[in-house]
């Protein structure tokens, strides 16, 4: 009796101390994502009410234009940023390891530094270094192209410019996980290779870049995923503009829902997004772990 | 080592920082420009190097905007989400890690399967839900959706399956409770990874932008990275008010970073699963 009090008492204690959690998830993050399967087969405004509407939101979002821009610079904007921002956090994490000390402390502190910074504080900077009449970048620019541009008004360079700023913001995550990557690498490994008579050339491609995979995987596949996502940097520089060439799918469901009042085809967009997101993910993960049994 | 080797490291060294120096002009470029004069900042002889000391746009930008507004605002609502997640976040990890109930795998594979749901895919009906529990333009609004933070349960839930067995006896036999366990043992002995998850918990709700943006529409309260987006709009371009506007938005969070580097970079790579 006392056996079976007692345990019933252990269950309620572990039920008080999981419910808060579970009372705040299943309001703002459970029912959420029941209703925004059931709004994306409404016709609802934002706000209020709305009649069953089977997949219409799917069949118009199939034959809206802007849909498909929105896809395209999605992912365009997705190889813009992906493989250079892992490339370049790989460098400057190689770097940075090589350093002792304070030094690896200060070169560390210097690239990881921006992504600590409010996203429309980094684009405010951003904005005012490519200003198109006062910008300290413009003579670069014009150095490469014979004039100034208004990059952020230009269709051409629009998005490429985001990029530059994405890469600028966030490169210091991947620094750091490519940096732990790194630190987990055995020294006597190189050790061992270098007895061995290995160039310096061959302990990279040997002994770092293996070993080093699953945190490339990781980045990348993090990157992906976020660079998916991306709102932010795109309304604040741009606003999807010029003519579209800057638009993507959450600023799409942003103005349809925010601006447009439709938030039963807003919802629809939002429920692909989710989905392309976990199947790349998913297929990535996969692609990703083959990749690296290989070697 | 060799001569051959010592001058290696040197450049390498100096490359590095040079780099490093040029990642982050950005940041200098906007100090430089903060403290100058609107009028010297667009003219044709301004250099790179700071020609003057000017706190004009600074005594502007706190006088004559919203700025305090905004960053009590900001303070408000990182604080309480910040203490709620970690709070909610420990008592439900360790339930997961040290109890037995009926659900708890249950419970820990939706925790997991949530991290694969953009939270940007949820905006509309977050909306709609703030809007029936009349959270508009209110710091509930804000803080609400932001307190769902899995990736704390799971790195809790880590660190308090590490914790050896025999650190729970001794107050098992005094009879003391999970609670008292939890409180008395398993937080103090994670101390460090508590003030390591409580920095990123703050920088990431500091630094929200889409869902205050959407969620406050009334300037005064509106959270410090979606205020500061307002200033351009109400003062055209102003360029050493835009710049001291948005380094005061940035001041604490770069402090914060400064001040707890270690744990900050602790934090980052334990939480997305790679140890250092």
């Amino acid at each position: 009796m006392a056996m079976i009090r007692n345990r019933s008492r252990h269950r309620l204690v572990a039920y008080s101390l999981i419910l808060p959690f579970v009372a705040i998830f299943a309001l703002v993050f459970a029912y959420p994502v029941i209703e925004v399967v059931r709004m994306s087969f409404t016709d609802a405004p934002l706000i209020g009410g709305g009649e069953w509407v089977g997949f219409d939101n799917y069949a118009r979002l199939l034959s809206d234009k802007l849909f498909y821009t929105s896809l395209v610079n999605n992912g365009y904007f997705v190889l813009l940023t992906v493989i250079p921002t892992t490339v370049i956090a790989l460098i400057i994490a190689l770097a940075v390891n090589r350093l002792s000390g304070r030094m690896q402390a200060l070169a560390l502190v210097m690239f990881f530094m921006p992504y600590v910074l409010p996203v429309s504080v980094v684009t405010q900077i951003w904005a005012w270094m490519l200003d198109f009449q006062f910008g300290i970048l413009q003579p670069a620019i014009e150095f490469f192209t014979g004039k100034p541009v208004p990059v952020f008004k230009n269709p051409f360079w629009v998005m490429p410019a985001v990029a530059v700023v994405t890469i600028w913001w966030t490169n210091g995550f991947n620094v750091l996980l490519f940096l732990a990557g790194l630190r987990n690498i055995p020294e006597e490994l190189y050790e061992a290779a270098k007895l061995d008579g290995a160039t310096r050339k061959q302990l990279f491609f040997k002994v770092t870049w293996p070993l080093l995979w699953p945190v490339t995987a990781l980045v990348l596949t993090l990157q992906l995923i976020l660079q998916l996502k991306i709102f932010d940097q795109v309304y604040l520089l741009s606003e999807g503009g010029p003519f579209n060439s800057s638009y993507v799918l959450l600023l799409m469901v942003y103005r349809e829902a925010f601006q447009l009042n439709n938030g039963g085809y807003a919802a629809a967009i939002s429920l692909v997004l989710f989905l392309i997101i976990v199947v790349i993910s998913v297929l990535q993960f996969q692609i990703l772990r083959i990749g690296g049994k290989d070697k | 080592m060799t001569r051959q080797r010592r001058f290696e490291n040197l450049a390498l060294t100096g490359t590095t920082l040079v780099a490093g120096l040029i990642w982050i002009f950005p940041l200098y470029w906007a100090f430089v420009t903060s403290i100058r004069s609107e009028n010297r900042v667009v003219s044709e002889g301004a250099g790179l190097f700071p020609d003057e000391f000017n706190l004009s746009s600074y005594v502007d930008a706190l006088f004559n905007t919203s700025l305090i507004d905004w960053y009590i605002n900001s303070i408000g609502t990182s604080v309480i989400i910040t203490a709620v997640v970690l709070l909610t976040g420990m008592m439900c990890a360790y339930a997961l890690s040290q109890m037995q109930f009926p659900g708890r795998r249950l419970l820990y594979g939706i925790v997991l399967a949530s991290f694969m749901v953009p939270a940007q895919a949820l905006v509309v009906p977050q909306f709609v839900l703030m809007n029936d529990l009349d959270l508009i333009n209110r710091w509930g609004g804000i803080i609400l959706p932001q307190l769902v933070v899995p990736v704390v349960i799971i790195v809790y839930k880590q660190f308090f399956d590490a914790v050896p067995k025999e650190m729970k006896e001794a107050v098992v036999l005094d009879g003391g409770g999970d609670y008292t366990l939890l409180f008395k043992v398993y937080l103090p002995l994670n101390w460090g990874i508590t003030t390591a998850l409580g920095i990123i918990t703050f920088i990431m709700s500091w630094n929200a932008f889409l869902w205050p943006f959407l969620v406050i529409t009334t300037e005064d309260m509106m959270t410090i990275p979606v205020g500061i987006t307002q200033v351009n709009d109400a003062f055209g371009v102003a360029y050493a008010r835009i710049m001291s506007v948005a380094l005061l938005a940035a001041a604490p969070v770069v402090l914060a970073y400064l001040i707890f580097q270690k744990r900050v970079t602790e934090a980052v790579m334990i939480s997305s699963g790679v140890k250092g």
